[in-house]
C-alpha cells in the first residue's frame, strides 16, 4: 500500500518541489543573507582547510597550490617536533586544572546562595558575582597587572614589605598556570552557579520538610538532599566540559602569556596562531588546527552521546 | 542543638559570601584608586590605597589629549552598534523561516547549521577567506565573520516556535505575507529574546579582541580592548613601543577603568536579561 503511494508520487516530485519553492520564495529570500554568510565564512574555511594537505603558496591561493608530498607531511612535521608534546601536554593540563578547580566553586556558591533567606542579600551577591563574567580578558589582565605585577603590583608591594623580595608572578613558570586557573575561577564562579541554582528548584520541597521533622540540620540536608538533587546536572556538565577539553582558552592565555612562560603556557591554539599568522606557515598551522578539531569532534560527539544516555534522568 | 549549629553554619555562609563580594569589588576599587593617584604617591604608599589621598585626573587628561583612546572608543562603539544590528537582522531573518515545518529543505539547512557547532575550518583558513573577500584591515573584519552565532540562532528559533500558532493563522487570513507576519507579529512578540540575544552579541562586540588582532593590523582601526592590551603590555615588556614613553601604572589603570566603565555601569540594569538567556540556552540547547 505504502509502496504504491510512493510510486505514484515519484514522477512529479521535481515539479512539486519547484512549485513549493516558488510558493515559499519570501521565506527563502529572507534566508539569503544568512545562507551567504554560512556559505562564505563558515563553510568556506572548512573547504580552505584542505591546505593542510597542500604546500600553500600565497600567490597560487587555496585552489592552485600543489598537493603536499606525502599528504600527511605537515601532520608528521608537527608530531615529530618537540612542540607537539609540549602543546598537547599544556592544553590538557590547563584544561583539566580549570575543570577540577573550576567546577566545585560554582557548586559551593550555589549551595551557599540557596541557604540564604534574605532575598535582597542573595540578589546582591548574585549580581556582584556575575559581573566579572562580562569583563573582557584584557580588563582581567589589567586587574592581574594591578595586583601581581612585579614592579608595581599590590601583592608584590606587600611581599616586598614583608620579605624584601618580589615574586615574578607573571613571568614565572611556577606561577603562570595558577594565575590562569584562579583568574578563571574569579571570572566564572558566579555565572557557573546559575545553572545549579536553577536545578535546585526541581528538588521536591517536601523532602526538606520531612528531613526537618526527623531533626536534620542544614548541613545534613545539603549533604543528603541538595547535593544528590543536582548530581545528574553536575555529571552532565562535567561530561560536556570533558568534550571541550582541547579548548584551554586561547584568548586568556594569549593575552596573559609571554616568552618566559611558553614551556608551561603554550597550548595548541596559541602555537597555531604564532606558526600561522606570525611565521606565515599556513599549511603547518592549518594541519595542526585540523588535527585538534578532529580530535575535538570525536570527544564532543562522545560526550554528547554519554550525556544523552542520562538525559531521561535529568530533565 | 541543631538550631545552634544551624546558626553558626549560616553565619559562616554569610561571611564567605561577603568575602566573595569583597573579592570582586576590591580589585575594581583598587584599580580606580590607582588611576586617580599620582605615580610618585603609588610608589611611596607601599601599596595599600583603597581611597587615594591625593586625587589627580592627570592620567585621564593624558589619554584625552593623546586622542588614541577616544579614537578606539569610536571604533568599539561602531562595531558594537553596527555589529549587533547586523547580528540581529541576519539571525532573525534566518531563524524565522526555519520555524516553518512545511518549508522544503528546512531539515537540510538545520543540519548544516548544527554541524557548524561541532566542526569549523579553523583559525588560519578563516583568516584566508577573510583576506580573499577583501575584509582584511577594515572594520568589517570585526563584524562580518561572526555575523550569525549558530547557538543564538537555534535559541531564537526555539523561541519563535513557542509563539502561539493561532496568531500566525489569523494574520494569514487577514492577508498578511511572510514578511508582514515576521515584522508585525513575530518580532514584536519576541522582544524579550531579542533583548537577551542582542545583549550577548553586544557584550561580545564590546569585548572584541580576537578578530581585531587577527584581521586588523592598522592601529587606527584597533578597538578599545586591543589598545588597552598594548598599553598594559608596554609596561611589562620594554622591548615594545620603544619610541613611546613607558606608561606608568596610573596610566595603565586609567585605561582599564575607561575600558571597563561602560560595562560596569550599565551591567546592573541589564543583568536580568542575561540570566534569563543562560537558562533559555541550557534548556533548549
Amino acid at each position: 500500500m505504502e509502496k504504491t503511494i510512493a510510486e505514484a508520487k515519484a514522477p512529479n516530485l521535481g515539479t512539486r518541489w519547484r512549485r513549493n519553492a516558488w510558493r515559499y520564495r519570501a521565506l527563502y529570500l529572507m534566508m539569503i543573507p544568512g545562507l551567504l554568510y554560512y556559505a562564505i565564512y563558515v563553510y568556506g574555511p572548512m573547504y580552505g582547510a584542505v591546505i593542510a594537505f597542500k604546500d600553500y603558496n600565497v600567490t597560487k591561493g587555496i585552489f592552485g597550490s600543489p598537493w603536499a608530498d606525502p599528504w600527511y607531511r605537515y601532520f608528521k612535521m608537527y608530531l615529530d617536533s618537540p612542540y607537539a608534546w609540549q602543546t598537547l601536554r599544556n592544553t590538557l593540563l590547563i584544561s583539566l586544572y580549570k575543570l577540577v578547580w573550576g567546577m566545585p566553586p560554582g557548586i559551593i556558591l550555589a549551595i551557599m546562595l540557596n541557604e540564604v533567606k534574605h532575598k535582597f542579600f542573595k540578589r546582591f551577591v548574585q549580581t556582584v558575582s556575575y559581573l566579572p563574567h562580562f569583563l573582557s580578558m584584557v580588563i582581567i589582565y589589567g586587574l592581574v597587572v594591578a595586583l601581581l605585577s612585579q614592579t608595581d603590583g599590590l601583592v608584590n608591594q606587600w611581599i616586598k614589605a614583608l620579605t624584601g623580595e618580589s615574586v615574578p608572578f607573571l613571568t614565572s613558570t611556577d606561577w603562570f598556570r595558577t594565575i590562569l586557573v584562579s583568574t578563571g575561577i574569579w571570572q566564572n564562579i558566579g555565572w557557573s552557579a546559575i545553572i545549579y541554582l536553577a536545578a535546585f528548584s526541581s528538588i521536591d520541597p517536601s523532602l526538606y520538610e520531612a528531613a526537618r521533622c526527623d531533626g536534620a540540620g542544614r548541613r545534613r540536608m545539603i549533604w543528603h538532599i541538595t547535593l544528590p538533587g543536582i548530581r545528574s546536572v553536575i555529571l552532565l556538565l562535567l561530561v560536556l566540559r570533558l568534550g571541550h577539553v582541547l579548548d584551554a582558552g586561547f584568548e586568556q592565555i594569549y593575552i596573559m602569556y609571554n616568552v618566559h612562560v611558553y614551556p608551561v603556557a603554550d597550548i595548541i591554539d596559541t602555537w597555531v596562531f604564532r606558526v600561522g599568522l606570525v611565521d606565515m606557515n599556513f599549511s603547518l598551522a592549518t594541519a595542526v588546527g585540523l588535527f585538534k578539531t578532529l580530535i575535538g569532534v570525536v570527544l564532543i560527539v562522545g560526550a554528547n552521546r554519554l550525556a544523552k544516555r542520562w538525559e531521561g534522568s535529568i530533565w | 542543638m541543631t538550631v545552634w549549629k544551624d546558626r553558626l553554619f549560616l553565619s559562616v555562609v554569610y561571611i564567605l559570601l561577603a568575602g566573595l563580594v569583597v573579592s570582586v569589588i576590591f580589585p575594581l576599587l583598587y584599580v580606580i584608586s590607582v588611576s586617580l593617584t599620582p605615580y610618585s604617591e603609588v610608589l611611596k604608599q607601599g601599596g595599600f590605597l583603597v581611597f587615594p589621598r591625593h586625587v589627580t585626573l592627570a592620567a585621564y587628561k593624558a589619554f584625552l589629549r593623546d586622542g588614541l583612546i577616544p579614537h578606539a572608543y569610536g571604533v568599539t562603539v561602531f562595531i558594537t552598534v553596527v555589529g549587533t544590528f547586523v547580528n540581529l537582522v541576519l539571525t532573525s531573518l534566518m531563524a524565522y523561516p526555519l520555524t516553518k515545518k512545511y518549508l522544503p529543505g528546512r531539515n537540510a539547512f538545520l543540519l548544516l547549521i548544527v554541524f557548524t557547532t561541532l566542526f569549523g575550518g579553523g583559525m588560519i583558513p578563516t583568516y584566508l577567506i577573510v583576506k580573499e573577500t577583501g575584509l582584511l584591515d577594515t572594520v568589517w573584519a570585526m563584524i562580518v565573520p561572526g555575523a550569525v552565532g549558530s547557538f543564538n540562532l537555534l535559541v531564537m528559533k526555539a523561541f519563535f516556535e513557542n509563539l502561539p500558532e493561532s496568531l500566525d493563522e489569523a494574520a494569514r487570513i487577514d492577508g498578511a505575507g511572510e514578511t508582514g507576519i515576521l515584522l508585525r507579529i513575530v518580532l514584536p512578540l519576541s522582544m524579550p529574546i531579542m533583548a537577551t540575544i542582542g545583549l550577548f552579541y553586544a557584550v561580545g562586540h564590546w569585548n572584541e579582541y580576537f578578530a581585531a588582532i587577527i584581521y586588523v593590523s592598522d592601529r587606527k582601526l584597533h578597538p578599545l580592548q586591543v589598545m588597552l592590551q598594548g598599553i598594559l603590555r608596554a609596561g611589562q615588556s620594554p622591548e615594545m613601543n620603544i619610541e613611546e614613553t613607558m606608561p606608568t601604572i596610573s596610566l595603565q589603570m586609567a585605561a582599564v577603568v575607561l575600558t571597563a566603565l561602560p560595562i560596569v555601569v550599565i551591567y546592573p540594569f541589564i543583568q536580568k536579561h542575561f540570566t534569563k538567556g543562560v537558562l533559555l540556552g541550557s534548556v533548549k540547547g
